[in-house]
């Protein structure tokens, strides 16, 4: 039983490193044709896609920084998906191939050949908004979706890969913001989020998407940023995040909500207005110049203690690698 | 899409501009932070840039058959560096080669295009003003290769020739001597000074500050 668990996640992590979920695939795609032929842009959106299609077929890590390894374990599954039963899946996988030894002791810069490590691979434990029955807006909750953990009713598991290159290029910022003349509202959340794109432009390997969390402590701030990236692109207008957290956050705040249905319609506006916007900078893929710059904005919000208001941008790159599977 | 092949001469590298698609063939080296370092301190090329290509990769290289016969390629021009030859080097299959961020390297470019007689190099994100300058200066052009996209370029890898400084540097940071095939990329920084992240840059700027005046409220 134990080891066909194991197999079991261990094919999860090699699809999620080698194939792209269909949604962002098919973003993908449309960028594509909006480019003109023979552009720089097309020639990019072509070489990813070709990329995508063979590393689909080889089952081979699609991009070489198979990144850092985030686990979203069903609460329910705590006592069976352990972060040792976690650990053994990617020691596995590594071995095998389908990640890179990419996994390095920051003190002494030593190599954990196995991945494994301390806090690595990162597990969070969580509640399906489903399961836990509170702090939904019935109607802003959009229709289940095969394959994403929101439609799913069984105990899954969901795992995100992502690289050093996007990484690095998240940011956060405190409102006011003087230099970018942006105050503590939605027009100044706006204008953190496109002078983060202008920003970034293409070297977080765009086009990118971007989790952007309104208000929260800082550290809320990026977890929370960071989970917008499970979101399906093509979900329907809502800016639910898709689950509650537990853990020292729900400790600290109670249950993490996002707000009220009409909080919800408000953010799905600003992620419309934000994708939109962004992409008349002309950044491009890969930062040469184009269309499209980001395939996606995914905006949710946190309470927030009234000296401090947050945006915190988790930046994806277009290798946005997550996957779920039921257990 | 425009065809290179090595040796890339000054002539065809000159005649390269700034947004067009290439596809490159033939030799190119990798070489990344552990290398530029090496060179910067005096370290002698382990092999000929002349006319050649460097690319900013760390690549997934798996050992399929040990072999214990030199690996180099016919009429390759490369030399042996100090302390290392290509005596058992074994026979190798390239798993993921996409690019790596190449202003890592800025402090280094300048004086190893003036010095190496390189003419194309290869990468991700672009390189500052002074790199820009010696390839103007010197004849070369830098290709933006699609960052992440590991998969297809180890497919263009068609041969692996050897490698140089392997144990010294560790298999991600060596000097790999690929032979590829239609290798795809965007010439972003040009020999005439232009470059398509300034360019981009710049006029990305200026879109915005119209976005943040306008009294627009958006939701």
């Amino acid at each position: 039983m134990a080891n066909a668990l194991i197999e079991k996640l261990v094919a999860l992590i090699r699809e999620t490193a080698s194939s792209l979920p269909d949604d962002v695939l098919k973003a993908l795609r449309a960028a594509a044709r909006k480019e003109e032929k023979g552009s720089s842009a097309a020639v990019v959106l072509k070489t990813i896609l070709d990329n995508c299609a063979l590393a689909k077929k080889q089952g081979t890590p699609l991009c070489q920084d198979t990144g850092t390894l985030t686990f979203f374990v069903d609460e329910r599954l705590r006592r069976k998906v352990t972060p040792a039963v976690l650990k053994k899946a990617v020691a596995l996988a590594t071995a095998r191939g389908y990640l890179r030894k990419n996994c390095i002791d920051s003190v002494t810069g030593k190599s954990y050949d196995d991945n494994c490590a301390e806090g690595a691979p990162v597990v969070h434990y969580t509640v399906p908004r489903a399961v836990l029955g509170r702090g939904v807006s019935k109607p802003s909750l959009p229709a289940p979706r095969a394959g994403t953990h929101r439609g799913t009713e069984s105990p899954a598991v969901t795992l995100i890969l992502k690289g050093g290159g996007s990484e690095n290029m998240s940011r956060q910022y405190s409102l006011p913001d003087a230099m970018l003349g942006a105050g503590r509202d939605l027009a100044g959340v706006r204008k953190c989020v496109l002078d983060a794109v202008q920003k970034i432009q293409g070297y977080g390997c765009a086009p990118g998407i971007l989790g952007v969390c309104i208000g929260g402590d800082r550290a809320t701030g990026y977890e929370v940023a960071k989970e917008q990236l499970l979101r399906p692109l093509d979900e329907k207008g809502s800016g639910m995040p898709r689950q509650e957290c537990r853990g020292p956050v729900a400790m600290v705040g109670g249950p993490v909500v996002v707000g009220e249905a009409g909080d919800a319609t408000l953010l799905s506006r600003l992620e419309k207005n934000l994708l939109s916007e962004a992409n008349t900078l002309g950044i491009g893929p890969m930062g040469l110049g184009g269309k499209t710059t980001l395939l996606g904005v995914k905006v949710a919000s946190r309470p927030r203690v009234p000296a401090s208001f947050f945006v915190t941008i988790a930046y994806m790159c277009w290798a946005c690698r997550r996957r779920t599977i039921v257990v | 899409m425009t065809k290179i092949s090595y040796p890339f001469t000054e002539k065809a590298v000159r005649a390269l501009k700034a947004g067009e698609a290439v596809e490159i063939t033939g030799r190119i080296y990798t070489g990344r932070d552990k290398f530029h370092k090496f060179f910067a301190d005096g370290g002698e090329l382990p092999v000929d840039f002349t006319d050649g290509a460097l690319y900013h990769c760390g690549p997934v290289c798996v050992n399929v058959v040990p072999r214990c016969v030199p690996a180099r390629g016919a009429g390759q021009p490369s030399l042996p560096a100090a302390g290392e030859t290509h005596r058992g080097t074994e026979e190798w299959r390239v798993v993921s080669a996409g690019p790596t961020t190449s202003v890592r390297e800025n402090p280094y470019e300048p004086a190893f295009i003036a010095k190496s007689g390189v003419r194309v190099i290869i990468g991700k994100g672009g390189m500052d003003a002074a790199t820009l300058a010696a390839m103007k200066k010197h004849g070369c052009v830098y290709v933006q290769a699609v960052g992440g996209a590991g998969a297809l370029y180890a497919d263009s890898v068609k041969t692996v020739a050897g490698v140089s400084l392997l144990k010294a540097f560790g298999a991600a940071e060596a000097v790999w001597h690929f032979d590829v095939e239609n290798f795809r990329g965007v010439v972003a920084m040009d020999a005439h000074g232009r470059s398509l992240f300034a360019e981009v840059e710049k006029s990305s700027g200026a879109k915005l500050s119209p976005l943040f005046t306008s009294t627009r409220q958006k939701s």
